[in-house]
């Protein structure tokens, strides 16, 4: 239990060492994704493992994500060149002056549900009023905020970290979940998808667009063609994990092992199958990587109404379009 | 199957028997000591697996104490902060089953200034450690071993954890709330933890000795994984999620009993290996765990298969010598009743001398034989005898044949047999039947111009009534002299014929005399059928009756002598019984209607013309049938003075 601090420390030595000169050298780049190594990312170690960054001209390093080790604030002050950040994040980053651009969206819908156990006769939305909901502590609101408002419900939030069990345990009657993540994990704790009910957002028509790849706008400037070089080479890296998702799953198994992290090929063949599905806009209308002007709009205005930014940074921008740079 | 040998059925039927009774002995066998190892097993599994359980509860109770007596002192008691740091360290030194420990209070809750408080001891190397927890980057008041006994307001085992940086030690956390007394109100104030390796239940499941290849699961309410043979399944995996990478609903139901705390012995075979095993699941009271303790199956039922096994060379070395007793022993019937079959085919085709099988045995066989000798020897006296009945047969045969020729011989056979008289015509027939019989015809001159004829049947057949037939003959041929009348004749053959007639022989007999110049008829007639009287224009009628009975009968019996006139060309028709009794195949007679219907048309027909006729309607009528009686027939045809 006391040892996350030494080791946070001694990581913190170690990306401040190496890139603390703000300079991008042309082929050298750091990167961190949002959380620990799991299938969510497979598409950057799959294209770090498989030389799809080397082929685009990049030596790029990942830095291991944590939650002691936020991917923004990392962006923000400058200890790596990209990372991967929810799209509300990084607008309210923006918003706050913060000038970071999105390079791709990969994650096209939001995965956030909530989950009861129908032994509780939570049906529909309007029945969680009054109940003990686990959320977690550290997370972005705004979702579950929308969802209460809209069905004008009033709960009782038990903040937690990241555990399942409090839920499996009965301590609460519902809690936060994201579909690639807690929800299997829940049927692998031996209950049934029968057993429970689900309110999945974007059914509900609350639709956040999730991970997104970011970099500073300065370092945008900088290097255009190696930003989007950097942001193709994720898009190739996510395009091979799907076509080869045993070699995919093996190679973020490893990655697993090596931050000894709990994992099983189920669990990530799962999470891998729902990241595929994620990516894709639900009208399948849009390409793969392109952030959507409404979806934008959308939450930006959620945002500014709920008060978490005072103004909408401009979509122009905020989105360079690196996936169609031929045609700028 | 029809046509197979005798062994060839028996070793067919007995083996396929036996064959039968070994599978059903085997069967039985297999499945009974089967039974009856699974009800052992049972039980022994399920005293194995209690003990484990029994082993792990004690120490998972003997942990609970600490941190329950300590919480118990919370809720009483003040204490310092250097007091709770020796009462942690204390908890740590005094328990070896404890790995770690700590009093864990609420935000600011034991100084108002210090939003953690925490000290936190554990065993590190043989050494106790010291340390806070609780900072920016770890909230302690979030972690399940803190935030599920606070709010389930109980106390708990957690789910295991790794601690990071400690070696990658798998523990559990048992947590116990205290609480304090503000104003009269009891508080919620932390928590007391005490921290187990699970290493040991690990070493524990691992040094149980289950086979060669069964081994022990442990996995917790949750349903993760802590202890398993495949060090990677550890933590990493649930049993659902392992189920679901390997596809196996067997497992996935394993789990569900597991979870839910059911204490089974159930079977399972595992996808993944093919291998099938027995297990006992039984839970953990304390902290609602599984226990899982799986027999291979092979394993267990080795002994039953090696002794199944052994039965089964036995049981199949006895099949091989029943085979060849079978074999022989029916060898030792087939082999004499083949040489039987084959005798008796030369004994059917006539060979007396063949050589039967020698008696070897007083069995059903050497009866068989015995008699197979007997029926031989029998045959060949049965033969001799038939050959010296044979020939006497033969012998009375070629007699009678004689007696027949020299009858037939004695009736006048040649025709015409007055070619120089051209008065009248005669013909006669006589078909004997098979056996020599009694019917007789004869005519003869008296004179120049008078002409008797006479036909006759003699009772009875054979031999006697041939020689009657010639004594009646020969009586009346010497009997007929000038000048005597046909009843006069008949009165002296009939006393000559009842001197010394013991054998109470008879014949019947119509007598006549034709006057070729006259064409008077004078007959007499003794019992025999009254001849037909053939008018020359077609008339056809029986000659008047006359009185009289057969002869040989009764001494001095009258007779009575009638005339008739012939005209020319008028014909007489005599014939014995023989022709009106001829028989078809239906024993229908050919009767007087018949006769009288076939000679109706042939009043101008010469008398051998009339007699074909008749004979061949006879045939016709008889068709083959053999005939029982002589059918005899005389015609005699007048023409007066010449034949014109």
């Amino acid at each position: 239990m006391n040892n996350h601090r030494t080791l946070l420390l001694m990581l913190f030595l170690f990306i401040v060492g190496n890139s603390n000169s703000e300079q991008i050298d042309n082929s050298k780049v750091t990167f961190i994704p949002q959380w620990l190594p799991q299938a969510q990312f497979a598409g950057y170690y799959v294209a770090l493992d498989m030389e799809i960054f080397k082929k685009h001209g990049l030596d790029v390093q990942i830095i291991q994500g944590c939650p002691e080790r936020p991917s923004d604030k990392m962006l923000e002050q400058g200890k790596v060149d990209f990372a991967t950040m929810w799209l509300s994040t990084a607008t309210q980053m923006r918003a706050r002056g913060v000038k970071v651009v999105n390079l791709a969206q990969i994650i096209q819908r939001s995965s956030i549900m909530i989950i009861v156990k129908k032994s509780t006769g939570i049906v529909s939305p309007e029945d969680l009023n009054g109940k003990k909901i686990a959320i977690w502590r550290s997370g972005f609101k705004l979702p579950f905020n929308t969802f209460f408002d809209k069905y004008n419900i009033d709960v009782e939030i038990v903040p937690i970290q990241s555990s399942i069990n409090l839920f499996l345990w009965d301590g609460v009657d519902a809690m936060s979940a994201m579909w690639f993540n807690e929800y299997h994990s829940i049927l692998n704790a031996g209950l049934e998808p029968d057993e429970l009910t689900t309110f999945f957002f974007p059914d509900y028509g609350i639709n956040f667009p999730e991970d997104g790849i970011y970099c500073l706008e300065e370092t945008y400037n900088k290097n255009p063609r190696l930003c989007c070089e950097f942001a193709k080479a994720c898009i190739e890296g996510w395009e091979y994990s799907f076509e080869h998702s045993d070699e995919a799953i093996e190679i973020i198994m490893q990655y697993m092992y090596k931050a000894k992290e709990p994992a099983n090929r189920a669990h990530q063949r799962w999470m891998l199958n729902c990241i595929k599905d994620l990516m894709h806009s639900e009208k399948g209308i849009l390409e793969i990587g392109k952030l959507n002007r409404q979806d934008y709009e959308y939450e930006a205005n959620l945002l500014k109404v709920s008060g978490y930014i005072d103004s909408i940074p401009n979509f122009e921008n905020f989105y360079r379009n690196c996936l169609n740079n031929e045609k700028q | 199957m029809k046509n197979s040998s005798i062994a060839y059925k028996m070793i067919l039927y007995i083996l396929s028997c036996a064959l039968l009774i070994l599978i059903l002995i085997m069967w039985y066998n297999y499945s009974s000591s089967r039974q009856t190892m699974f009800r052992e097993l049972k039980s022994n599994a399920g005293n194995l697996t209690s003990s484990i359980v029994n082993r792990i509860e004690t120490v998972l109770q003997a942990v609970q104490k600490v941190p329950l007596n300590v919480a118990y002192e919370l809720n009483n008691f003040e204490f310092t902060k250097e007091e709770l740091i020796v009462l942690v360290k204390g908890m740590v030194a005094n328990n070896s089953e404890i790995y770690g420990a700590t009093i864990a209070f609420e935000p600011y809750g034991f100084d108002p200034k210090q939003l953690y408080f925490s000290p936190y001891y554990c065993m590190k190397d043989d050494t106790l450690s010291f340390t806070y927890i609780g900072c920016e980057d770890y909230e302690y008041f979030y972690s399940d071993w803190y935030q599920i006994p606070k709010i389930l307001g109980r106390p708990i085992w957690s789910e295991p954890y790794f601690d990071v940086g400690a070696g990658n030690i798998v523990m559990s956390t048992y947590s116990v709330p205290f609480y304090r007394t503000v104003n009269g109100e009891r508080k919620f104030a932390g928590i007391v933890t005490a921290d187990i390796s699970l290493s040991w239940l690990q070493e524990l499941i691992a040094s149980m000795k289950i086979y060669e290849t069964g081994y022990g699961v442990v996995i917790t309410k949750n349903a993760t994984i802590v202890s398993h043979p495949d060090d990677t399944l550890i933590m990493n995996h649930s049993v659902f999620s392992l189920a679901e990478q390997i596809g196996d609903t067997n497992l996935h139901n394993v789990g569900k009993a597991m979870i839910k705390g059911e204490a089974v012995f159930v079977p399972y075979k595992s996808i993944y290996t093919g291998k099938k095993f027995w297990q006992y699941i039984m839970p953990i009271p304390s902290n609602g765990w599984s226990v899982a303790v799986l027999f291979p199956e092979k394993e267990l039922l080795a002994d039953v298969r090696k002794l199944t096994k052994k039965l089964l060379i036995i049981g199949f070395v006895g099949i091989i010598l029943l085979f060849l007793m079978v074999n022989l022993i029916s060898h030792s019937i087939a082999k004499p009743l083949t040489s039987l079959a084959k005798a008796a085919q030369k004994i059917a085709k006539g060979d007396l001398n063949a050589k039967l099988p020698p008696i070897k045995s007083s069995d059903e066989i050497g009866q068989l034989t015995d008699s197979f000798v007997y029926l031989e020897n029998e045959l060949k006296k049965y033969i001799i005898n038939l050959k010296e009945t044979t020939a006497a047969k033969e012998r009375i045969e070629s007699e009678l044949k004689i007696a027949h020729d020299i009858q037939m011989g004695i009736l006048p056979k040649i025709f015409p047999p007055f070619p120089d008289r051209p008065e009248f015509d005669i013909f006669a027939i006589i078909e004997p039947a098979k056996e020599v019989g009694g019917d007789l015809y004869d005519f003869f001159f008296v004179d120049d111009n008078n002409i008797c004829f006479t036909i006759g049947d003699v009772s009875g057949k054979g031999i006697p009534a041939s020689l009657f037939m010639a004594v009646t003959k020969t009586l009346i041929k010497a009997t007929t002299a000038m000048g005597m009348t046909p009843d006069q004749v008949l009165y002296k053959v009939n006393n000559e014929l009842c001197q010394e007639n013991e054998n109470m022989m008879f014949s019947t007999l119509f007598y006549a005399i034709l006057n070729l110049i006259t064409g008077e008829v004078l007959y007499a007639n003794a019992g025999h059928n009254i001849p037909y009287y053939i008018s020359r224009d077609g008339e056809l009628r029986f000659l008047e009756k006359t009185q009289g009975m057969a002869l040989g009968v009764i001494e001095n019996v009258r007779f009575e002598t009638k005339k008739t006139t012939l005209r020319k060309n008028d014909s007489l028709f005599l014939y014995t019984d023989g022709v009106n009794e001829a028989m078809d195949i239906n024993y229908n007679e050919f009767s007087m209607e018949r006769l009288t219907k076939t000679l109706k048309p042939l009043y101008n027909e010469s008398p051998i013309e009339i007699i074909n006729k008749v004979i061949e309607e006879i045939n016709t009528f008889a068709a083959g049938v053999d005939q029982s009686d002589d059918i005899t027939i005389l015609v005699l045809k007048y023409f007066k003075g010449s034949r014109d």
